[in-house]
Formats: structure tokens, C-alpha cells, sequence
């Protein structure tokens, strides 16, 4: 589905990802994990076209991501970021419809969609008017959502979704999200840097340390086959995961 | 060129269409306009149909609309004959410049009378104690050699006030009756002779001719500064030129309120086109100067460096050049100039204070780059924007009173003409309204904001 091949991110002389390859499956959840500035998120970044590869390739369904390319590749993934990336001067349905109406799609159509992404999200209909200043820190997220979703993507990126918010909001939004994950059966990749987080949505998780993948697998192949030092200490550093 | 051909089958065209016309064309000054009204007023009587283009400019424009036909008269000075159309430098005779002239095809007619040089004024009174008429008489008064470089306006005031005894002069200047002032002979011929006559193209109808002769002799320098006078006082040529025909003057309107309104009308028209330029210049030059790099540092200096040069020095450097002169446009690209900084600026900074995680949303979200600016980077940018377009828009209603130095007109007429009379309430009859006007403008933008800011932008968390 998304195939990073000897793909490498330099910042002038710093190195935010080493030449990695990386192969994310359809139809599953996978997770990168890691402490801050290991490269999590600038792997989501040169999947979206937001950065390019210093070195390598990537390839969505086998299309090239390449500057020709990046925009209809943009349509057909969702991406949602920790503060929300809402627009302030668009109510919530207008951040929700603005790639929609810029397509010029059916009015009918993108109702019908504004409805079924509601219901899924647990958005209050009658809030759709409210402007993001006006919502609150898990609703903003919630229209963050729907509006990566609105254009049926294939791949939904989500970069520390539920950071921003407190532990009860955050606990509830998980549970949601992972019911939300389970109903669209979609590609999914999700960046946090909470193990109990990655383990709880992952079908695959991926551990980076310093710009390289460390070691991927499922919760308990990190915990039972640790690959190196790093990975039985970053489990251990994350207190109350023994309850997972 | 081709615009010029084309002005030119225009002309061509109007001239066949009404073949009985005369065109009668006058330079941009207050003489002129009424020397053109005289001959309009006097070809009118003869049973003529007269367009009068006043002001049209300088003598070259004057000389070259003359020899292509645009106009078929217009007044000018025996001085400039020589010096600037001809170009000789050994005084000419009468009958030497119009042999000159007949080579062009243009006719001359005689003199009317007043000679528009150079003078030397003094206060009548001073005058009248020290025992001076003539300039031959300042040797006699070495204390007065202490020459000091003045403002031409500004003069008239310290002349009055008795800062300075002498001071230059044109010959038929206004200004020279309104303050009581005199001329001195110029009994050593120190300044050239700038005699006013009609030129005129030697194949306009003779009865046009004879028509025009009726006028030489009949304007002596008192008689012209009072024409002149009148003009600039009520700003109406034709009635200056009713006045030579003996027709009795209108009363001058005293109608503050309504002078007010014509100020004002004016400095809007001033601030209103300035400021629109200035918003379809300045914004796009903000989107460019918002990206990091040196184009877009090189106009947030041009911009700035540009605030920095004083208005009048800004104004003097424009008019010399071709295009501008002394008119409205002038003014104009002078007050667009100063209405960049801000506008620029704030669009600049409004765009780039917009947060990366908001850019990057909308970029991921597949729009094209136009389309993130337009629906998603300005209006988020608007309220700045809209912040620096007010701030643009107050400093221009303050400018503009300077437009008034080049005669644009606008509120600072009432403003400059005050500080040159020393006259308070005049002063106040601009200030005032532009203090008002300044206020209002703020207040407009304050309305605008409703319109032009996003709501979700308006609400407070």
C-alpha cells in the first residue's frame, strides 16, 4: 500500500530520517512510536508530499509521490494533526466541505456525507454552525476527522491526534477512534509517542530511535523479543503498560 | 507611437466632422487659462464656435500640438519664443521672429501689452521711505545686498512682515497687488523681455486673425494682475475673461460649505485612488514578500526606504519627469508610494503568522497553492491586512494635504494657503475637515471590518 524505499530526510547538516525502508499494509492499523525527534512524524510528512526525500522514493498503490503527482495523491488521503489544523474563519462544516466544494461535488452528495461522518465522529449536527474557536479541544478534533475523512480516502494519517487533549477527553476519543478504525477497515498510520496508545490501535507497530527504524511487530513481540536495549527501555520507561 | 496615431486619426476625424471649430490651447498656469479664455471670449464674438483645451502643458507640448493641428492657437511669451521654440541666442526682432516662425507655418500677433519677465517687488511703504522705484536705486542701499534664498510663497510673507526688503518676482503675479507690493523698473534691462502675443497656425481663417489683433495693446501688466487675481481667487477663467470684456463680475462665491465639499471631494478623490492602487500593488507584493528569501526582503526595504523620503522631496523629484508634471497623477503615485509600507507589511506579516500546522492542513488537504491562498491564507491573514489598508488610508488623508504645493488641490489648499498668509482661520478651514476626514476614514475601516473579516475571526474565545 505505502512503500518507502531507501527513503532519507536531511535538515541541512541534521539527519531527521536515515535511508529506511518501510512497507505499510492495507487495511491496517500501524503505529509509529518513539521518543521526540526519532523521525515519526517526518515519515507521515513525506508520505502527504509535505517534505521530499532527500534520497529514495515512495510510492502509494504504486504511484510515485513526486511533485506532479502529490496533489491528487493529497485527495485520496486523509490528515489529521495534534492542534486540529482547523481553519478559524470556516464554521466546522465549512472546514469539513471546503475540499468537497472546491471539487465542485453534488450539494445532496456532500450533505449526505456531512451526515454519515457525524454520526460517525459523535459530532453534535446542530454544532456544524459553530466556528472552532467556539468548540472544544476533543470536538475539534472530532471535525479534524471528518474532514480528513470527507473525501473517502484510502489512507488516513493521524499525527498525535489525541495529544492535545486531557487524559478523560483523550481516553473517551480512544475508544471511539478505535471503533471508528474498526468501521472503515481503512489503511491507517498513526504517529504518538504513548506505547499503551500504540498498543491499544496497532495492528503493527513501528519503533524508531535517532532518524532508524528500531525494530516493528505487534505489542508483545517488542516486549517478549526485545531487538535491542533501547527497546526494553523505552517499554519500560512507559509506566502502566504492564496492564495492556 | 501607434497610441499617438491613433489620438491622431481621432483628431482627424473630430476635425472633419465640425470644420467651422476653432481649438484654442492655453498652458498650465493661471495666465494662460485666462489669455486663453480672452481669445475664446473674443473668436466667439467674431462668430466663431471655440473649444478652449486649458492647461494642456508646457510649450513643448503646447508648440507640437500647434504644428500638428491639434490646436490653432495659443498664448505665448516673446522670451520663450526665442529661447525655447526657436532656440537662438542673440535677441530677435520682432520681424525676425516672425520670419522665423513663418517657416513653421505659425502666424504672430502683436503684442497685448503687459510684459510677463521677471521683477524685482517691494513693499510700497518701504519703497515709498527708502526713495526706491527702480532697480538702478537698490545700489544705492549696499545694506540690502544680503541675499538669502526663500520659497517663492513663503517670500510674500517674510516680505510682508518685513523680514526681507526685495524679493523676485513675475512681472503680472496675484500676488503682487494682494500685498500691496511694487514693482521696480527695470531701467538697466536686467531681466529678458516676455512679452504675451497669440501664436497661431498661418491657415486659420483670416477674419480668426483680425479677431485676435483687436486684443494687442489692449493688456497692461495692472490689468493682467488683476485678471490673474480674480482667477485664482474665484478659480474661474471664464469669468476673469468676462471681466476683460467689461462684463461685470459675478460676486465671488463665499460659500465655505461649499468650498469645504470641493476640498474635501477632492482629497477623497486623491486618498481614494491612491489607496486603491496602493491595495492592488501592496497585497500581492506582501504575498510575495510574506515567502522567506531575498525578493521578499528586497520589498520590505524598497517599501520602507521609500517612507523615508520626505513628501515634499518626493513630490519635487516627480514632477520634473515625463507623465507627471504638475497634476493630479502626480499626487496620486506620490500618496500610492506612501500607502505601500503598510499594506505590504501587514500582509506580509499577517501571512506569515499564520501557523505551520494550519499551512500544512491545508496543503494536505489537496488544494492547489492559489487556492490555499485565496480560501484558506487570506482570509485568515484579512483582519491584518485590512489593519495596514486603515493605516495606509489615514497617513494618505494627512499626505494629501501636500498635494496642495503642486496645486492638486484637495484640503490642503485652504492649509498651504494659510500658512503662506500667515492666515489662521484658513489654515483651520483644512485642518479641521482633514482632522474629520481622518476620523471618519478610521471609522469607515472599523465598519469594514464586519465585512471583510471572517466572522470565526471576530469571536472572542
Amino acid at each position: 500500500m505505502i512503500e518507502l524505499e531507501s527513503v532519507s530526510k536531511k535538515f541541512g547538516a541534521t539527519i531527521a530520517l536515515h535511508q529506511t525502508d518501510l512497507c505499510i499494509d492495507a487495511g491496517r492499523t500501524t503505529v509509529l512510536i518513539g521518543p521526540s525527534g526519532c523521525g515519526k512524524s517526518t515519515i507521515l510528512r513525506l508520505i502527504i508530499g509535505l517534505l521530499e526525500p532527500t534520497t529514495g522514493t515512495i510510492r502509494i498503490e504504486g504511484q510515485r509521490v513526486s511533485a506532479s503527482s502529490v496533489l491528487a495523491l493529497r485527495r485520496r488521503i486523509g490528515y489529521v494533526i495534534q492542534e486540529g489544523g482547523l481553519f478559524a474563519h470556516l464554521t466546522a462544516a465549512q472546514n469539513v466541505l471546503l475540499m468537497a466544494k472546491h471539487l465542485n461535488q453534488p450539494a445532496r452528495q456532500m450533505q449526505t456525507r456531512l451526515c454519515e461522518l457525524c454520526e460517525l465522529t459523535h459530532f453534535p449536527e446542530n454544532a456544524l454552525t459553530r466556528y472552532p474557536v467556539e468548540l472544544s479541544g476533543g470536538q475539534r478534533q472530532r471535525v479534524s476527522l471528518m474532514r480528513a475523512l470527507m473525501l473517502q480516502p484510502k489512507v488516513l494519517l493521524l499525527d498525535e491526534p489525541l495529544g492535545a487533549l486531557d487524559p478523560m477527553v483523550r481516553a473517551r476519543l480512544q475508544d471511539e477512534l478505535k471503533e471508528i478504525f474498526q468501521r472503515l477497515q481503512q489503511t491507517i498510520v498513526l504517529v504518538t509517542h504513548d506505547m499503551a496508545e500504540a498498543g491499544f490501535f496497532a495492528n503493527l507497530i513501528v519503533l524508531l530511535n535517532e532518524g532508524r527504524v528500531v525494530q516493528s511487530g505487534t505489542l508483545d513481540d517488542l516486549r517478549s523479543r526485545p531487538a535491542s536495549t533501547f527497546v526494553s527501555d523505552f517499554l519500560h520507561a512507559q509506566r502502566g503498560l504492564a496492564a495492556i | 507611437m501607434k497610441s499617438a496615431a491613433i489620438l491622431f486619426a481621432i483628431f482627424a476625424f473630430c476635425s472633419v466632422a465640425q470644420p467651422q471649430q476653432i481649438v484654442v490651447g492655453s498652458k498650465k498656469f493661471t495666465e494662460s487659462y485666462v489669455l486663453g479664455e480672452i481669445a475664446k471670449t473674443a473668436l466667439q464674438n467674431a462668430g466663431f464656435t471655440v473649444d478652449h483645451k486649458q492647461g494642456m502643458g508646457g510649450t513643448i507640448i503646447l508648440w507640437q500640438a500647434l504644428r500638428g493641428d491639434e490646436i490653432a492657437l495659443y498664448p505665448e511669451y516673446t522670451g520663450t519664443i526665442t529661447e525655447e521654440i526657436l532656440k537662438t541666442k542673440q535677441p530677435l526682432s520682432t520681424d525676425g521672429m516672425r520670419a522665423l516662425l513663418r517657416q513653421e507655418g505659425v502666424g504672430m500677433t502683436g503684442e497685448l501689452g503687459f510684459n510677463n519677465t521677471y521683477a524685482l517687488v517691494m513693499r510700497r511703504d518701504r519703497a515709498a521711505k527708502l526713495g526706491i522705484r527702480k532697480i538702478s536705486d537698490l545700489r544705492n542701499h549696499p545694506e540690502m545686498h544680503n541675499v538669502r534664498g526663500i520659497d517663492h510663497a513663503l517670500g510674500y510673507a517674510a516680505i510682508a512682515t518685513g523680514s526681507i526688503d526685495v524679493k523676485d518676482a513675475y512681472s503680472t503675479d496675484a500676488k503682487i497687488a494682494e500685498n500691496n507690493l511694487i514693482v521696480l523698473d527695470d531701467d538697466l534691462n536686467y531681466f529678458p523681455q516676455y512679452k504675451a502675443v497669440f501664436l497661431y497656425r498661418l491657415d486659420m481663417d483670416s477674419r480668426a486673425v483680425a479677431a485676435l489683433e483687436k486684443l494687442v495693446g489692449t493688456l497692461d501688466e495692472t490689468r493682467m494682475r488683476r485678471l490673474n487675481s480674480e482667477a485664482e481667487r474665484t478659480k474661474d477663467y471664464a469669468l476673469a475673461a468676462a471681466l476683460y470684456f467689461g462684463q461685470k463680475p459675478v460676486s465671488p462665491s463665499n460659500d465655505l460649505i461649499g468650498k469645504i465639499g470641493r476640498w474635501t471631494l477632492r482629497h477623497l478623490e486623491l486618498v481614494g485612488a491612491s489607496l486603491f492602487l496602493g491595495i492592488i500593488v501592496g497585497i500581492p507584493l506582501g504575498i510575495r514578500a510574506s515567502r522567506p528569501g531575498p525578493v521578499g526582503n528586497f520589498i520590505l526595504a524598497t517599501s520602507g526606504v521609500i517612507q523615508t523620503i520626505p513628501s515634499l522631496a518626493l513630490l519635487a523629484l516627480l514632477v520634473p519627469l515625463p507623465f507627471f508634471g504638475i497634476s493630479p497623477v502626480t499626487a496620486i503615485f506620490a500618496l500610492f508610494l506612501y500607502s505601500l509600507l503598510p499594506i505590504v507589511r501587514n500582509t506580509a506579516t499577517g501571512l506569515q503568522d499564520i501557523p505551520t500546522a494550519v499551512r500544512e492542513s491545508a496543503a494536505a488537504l489537496g488544494l492547489e497553492p492559489p487556492a490555499q491562498l485565496w480560501k484558506v491564507f487570506l482570509p485568515l491573514a484579512s483582519r491584518t491586512i485590512l489593519a495596514g489598508v486603515k493605516t495606509s488610508a489615514i497617513i494618505d488623508v494627512g499626505t494629501a494635504t501636500l498635494a496642495a504645493l503642486i496645486g492638486v488641490g484637495g484640503l490642503g489648499e485652504p492649509i498651504i494657503s494659510g500658512l503662506n498668509l500667515n492666515d489662521y482661520s484658513t489654515i483651520l478651514e483644512g485642518a479641521i475637515p482633514a482632522a474629520l476626514l481622518a476620523l471618519l476614514v478610521q471609522f469607515f475601516f472599523d465598519g469594514l471590518d464586519r465585512v471583510f473579516v471572517p466572522k470565526g475571526l471576530r469571536l472572542k474565545q
